[in-house]
């Protein structure tokens, strides 16, 4: 089994509204060292696969299909193999 | 006339009775519901995704509707050129299923907005429009917090190039000003329809403002001219 930890994010090029309203809470906490700040969503997905590059292959389906909107979204994975103990 | 109206009902719409009395009870036409179940279009004129929170709107709105068993017809009808409307929630749902392009990022100010807005039409030739006047304005409501309308410079280009953009949001006067568009829209962009023209999404809601009572009937004469688009076609 392999968990997938994915990462989406608004891309770059685009405001994040979130991020900047949390950005200005965070100046007015006095945290001036904080340039930027990026809002994203964590998925996990538990991926019943035999190698790494099968698990990538789901996780990477999963996210342009469905998880992240490619319009507007960028996503990461990171895959963690283990072991499945309930069976 | 002997048309059949669809008004499509996911888990969480909620706008699906708004658009069924507006078609049905004010405007006297044949309508009915569709379960989000249902894969039979056989019959209807012209199929409307309604407003609401499908799915409780998780993932992103509209992502998960799109996967729904009735979409895979509802893409079918639309490729067949036949006329789909989709309103607000409809509209994200349309976006995520690759009918129209671009993407709903949330209203530039956070907020979830729900008001009364002044929209102007910019291309009264398209089949929905035809009967509306190129820069008139409507008083319409909206009500979303996911209305922010993305689409990249290219994107937008070809929108304006094809005049499939069909309404964008104004001030009363008809004058596109940053006030005006108040949930940040790229262009104030309100609605468009996809290049063949037979697919309509619009974040404001003409089927809530189709009897005076109710403040305005501005979205009326919108969905009339939705009619006598299918009068034609």
């Amino acid at each position: 089994m392999y968990k997938a930890k994915i990462n989406v994010t608004l891309r770059k090029s685009i405001l994040d509204p979130k991020g900047k309203a949390t950005y200005q809470a965070l100046r007015n906490l006095g945290l001036g060292e904080v340039q930027d700040v990026r809002i994203g969503k964590r998925i996990e997905l538990d991926i019943n696969s035999k190698s790494q590059s099968e698990a990538r292959k789901v996780a990477d389906e999963a996210c342009r299909k469905l998880l992240a909107n490619e319009v507007m979204e960028d996503y990461e994975i990171e895959l963690e193999r283990f072991e499945n103990v309930t069976g | 006339m002997n048309k059949t109206i669809g008004v499509v009902v996911f888990p969480g719409s909620n706008c699906d009775h708004d658009a069924y009395h507006a078609f049905k009870h004010v405007m006297n036409v044949n309508t009915r519901f569709l379960w989000h179940k249902d894969r039979d279009l056989e019959g209807i004129d012209l199929l409307v995704i309604p407003g609401g929170f499908s799915y409780g709107d998780y993932l992103r709105s509209g992502a998960i509707a799109r996967f729904s068993p009735i979409m895979q017809a509802v893409v079918n009808y639309a490729e067949e050129g036949r006329p789909v409307l989709g309103i607000c929630n409809g509209f994200q749902i349309l976006l995520e299923a690759g009918l129209l392009p671009g993407a709903m990022l949330h209203n530039e100010k956070l907020r979830f907005i729900c008001k009364n807005a002044w929209i102007r039409v910019e291309n009264d030739q398209s089949l929905f429009t035809r009967s509306l006047k190129q820069g008139e304005v409507y008083d319409i409501p909206v009500s979303h917090g996911e209305g922010n309308y993305f689409i990249d410079e290219d994107g937008l280009k070809e929108l304006q190039d094809h005049d499939q953009i069909l309404f964008r949001y104004s001030n009363r006067n008809g004058e596109i000003t940053e006030e005006a568009n108040f949930n940040g829209s790229v262009d104030a962009i309100a609605g468009i329809c996809n290049r063949r023209g037979n697919v309509l999404g619009m974040m404001p809601h003409p089927e809530r403002a189709v009897e005076k009572i109710l403040g305005s009937d501005d979205g009326l004469k919108i969905l009339e001219s939705m009619l006598d688009g299918l009068a034609v076609s």
